[in-house]
């Protein structure tokens, strides 16, 4: 019996208030993986799903974000 | 039968459809601007009343149930199945709010504008019947300050409204600022909620909480005036009209190279060169059309002219339907230069909030103006290609995305030309007038949203 320990209602996706965001490029700089930056320095958000693996860096991004622009969401993409 | 064939049989003038009340339609079975083709002016309320009669009584579960079989669908633009929206705001919790979108602020359109005019109480009924629906005991129309004369009128027939008591549900009549994007539903709910008539972050979506944090319905007012018309003649009969995957009719705005521009109504399935016979049909030999406005796509004309108006049709060749808008380009135009008009347009009339509409979009539109007038090279070609590419999905709403989807879609259907504008230098046509009548104006100030 093996037991499945993440299900589909709580992984993890990114998402960002457009209007708040200023570009300050602190997600990008932290989670490189899923994130990068527009010529004006906005983010591009390349995958809005987060793995296991990076959810402790998602979590320091948003965290880093000076206005709060960046937000993790369980069970909505 | 297939869809094609029931349209072209519809289509037929000479078998015009009658209207419920055995009154005799306009030409091309005209259904919303019947009354304007019989009397030849505006209907009052006296001439409403005695053509439709007062509203009927249905209960809101069966409203929203002929609503649903008769595949309305959003007449603003993005075509949502307005059945489905109803259930959706009335199955919300608490009383629900009606929100009439009469805005219009696509420079292409017209047909909210006259619809306004022609046949106000028919949209007021709509707010009426859709309130029922949904269960509002609040309802809102939307319209623009600048427009001082369908203010005046409007207040006249909500007054006159007021007197016979034909409303349970009281109407109140807004003045926004006029802006490109304040027609957007979210900037709606956001100014009647005592801000600035600017998009705002979504989710929550209007229909989960909306004006006073209640459920919301915004809905486009010829959407409503449609329901009007479904709620007394049925369901059956509005898909009389129409196509079975495309029913009832439509109003469109049709301007360009036609004989005689102007707003029609025309069952919703056409061709899109049968759209533009109803006025009087191409001019002279097109390159394009602009499908939907300044929010739309560009499509060669030949592939244009025989795609159906439907929005799976229309999508399979990465356009939609929009607010009902088509502009028939000439040859002897430069859809390059005509484009970077709208560009700069759509950059000057952002809400200025988001990244790609602060900076992307005016870089696109500045791009465009180079690549018109010739001086745009090859490598600075690549990049507006990536700028075009990175302006969708990445604002608030969606003005981003359809800038991105205009750029895109004439980059495409103009390709030969985007390579002769590097390679050699602007067109002739860009010295000619502008067949779209972008209009000036400056970006509106912090102060100019309230």
């Amino acid at each position: 019996m093996s037991v499945v320990p993440f299900t589909r209602s709580r992984e993890l996706a990114l998402r960002i208030d457009r209007i708040a965001c200023e570009g300050h490029g602190a997600c990008a700089e932290l989670l490189p993986e899923l994130l990068s930056l527009d010529e004006w320095g906005f983010p591009i958000v390349h995958r809005a799903a987060v793995p296991p693996e990076l959810a402790a860096h998602a979590r320091r991004a948003v965290a880093a974000c000076p206005v709060l622009a960046l937000r993790l969401e369980r069970g909505r993409s | 039968m297939t869809a094609e064939a029931a349209y072209d049989e519809a289509h037929d003038a000479t078998r015009a459809l009658p209207l419920a009340d055995g009154s005799r339609p306009g030409p091309h079975g005209t259904r919303l601007l019947a009354g304007w083709f019989r009397t030849g002016r505006a209907a009052d309320l006296t001439d409403h009343l005695d053509r439709y009669g007062p509203l009927p009584a249905t209960a809101p579960a069966p409203l929203r149930q002929a609503v649903d079989e008769a595949g309305l669908t959003g007449r603003g633009g993005a075509a949502f199945p307005t059945g489905r929206k109803l259930s959706t705001v009335a199955a919300g919790r608490g009383p629900a709010v009606v929100v009439a979108n009469g805005m219009e602020s696509e420079p292409g359109s017209l047909k909210d504008q006259t619809l306004l005019q022609l046949a106000p109480h028919l949209v007021l009924d709509g707010i009426a019947l859709a309130a029922r629906a949904v269960g509002a005991n609040a309802a809102h129309l939307c319209v623009a300050r600048t427009r001082t004369e369908q203010v005046r009128a409007l207040r006249g027939a909500l007054a006159e409204r007021v007197r016979l008591r034909l409303d349970p549900v009281p109407v109140q009549l807004h003045e926004l600022p006029h802006h490109y994007v304040s027609s957007e539903e979210s900037a709606l709910v956001h100014w009647l909620n005592g801000g600035d008539a600017r998009p705002t972050a979504t989710p929550p979506r209007p229909f989960e909480r909306g004006v006073g944090k209640r459920p919301t319905l915004v809905d486009n007012v010829e959407t409503l005036a449609q329901l009007t018309l479904i709620a007394r003649y049925g369901p059956a009969w509005y898909r009389e009209a129409g196509a079975p995957d495309a029913p009832g009719t439509t109003l469109v705005t049709l301007s360009g190279a036609v004989h005689h521009p102007g707003v029609y109504e025309a069952p919703m399935g056409a061709r899109l060169g049968q759209l533009l016979d109803h006025a009087g049909a191409a001019a002279e030999r097109l390159s394009a059309v602009l499908v939907g406005g300044y929010f739309g796509s560009w499509l060669p004309a030949e592939a244009a002219l025989s795609a159906r108006f439907t929005k799976q049709d229309l999508a399979q060749l990465g356009a939609g339907p929009g607010a009902g808008v088509l502009v028939a380009l000439p040859e002897r135009a430069c859809g390059l230069a005509e484009t970077a008009d709208v560009l700069g347009f759509l950059a000057r009339n952002s809400a200025q909030q988001c990244g790609p509409c602060r900076f992307g979009l005016p870089a696109v539109a500045e791009d465009f103006a180079a690549l018109a007038a010739g001086r745009l090279d090859g490598p600075s070609l690549t990049r507006l290609e990536q700028r075009v590419g990175l302006l969708a999905g990445r604002g608030a709403c969606r003005h981003p995305d359809g800038a991105s989807r205009l750029a895109a879609t004439a980059l495409q259907t103009f390709a030969a030309d985007v390579a002769r504008h590097v390679q050699f230098g602007p067109c002739g046509g860009a010295s000619t007038s502008p067949v779209l009548a972008v209009p000036q104006g400056a970006v509106p100030g912090p102060q100019e949203w309230r």
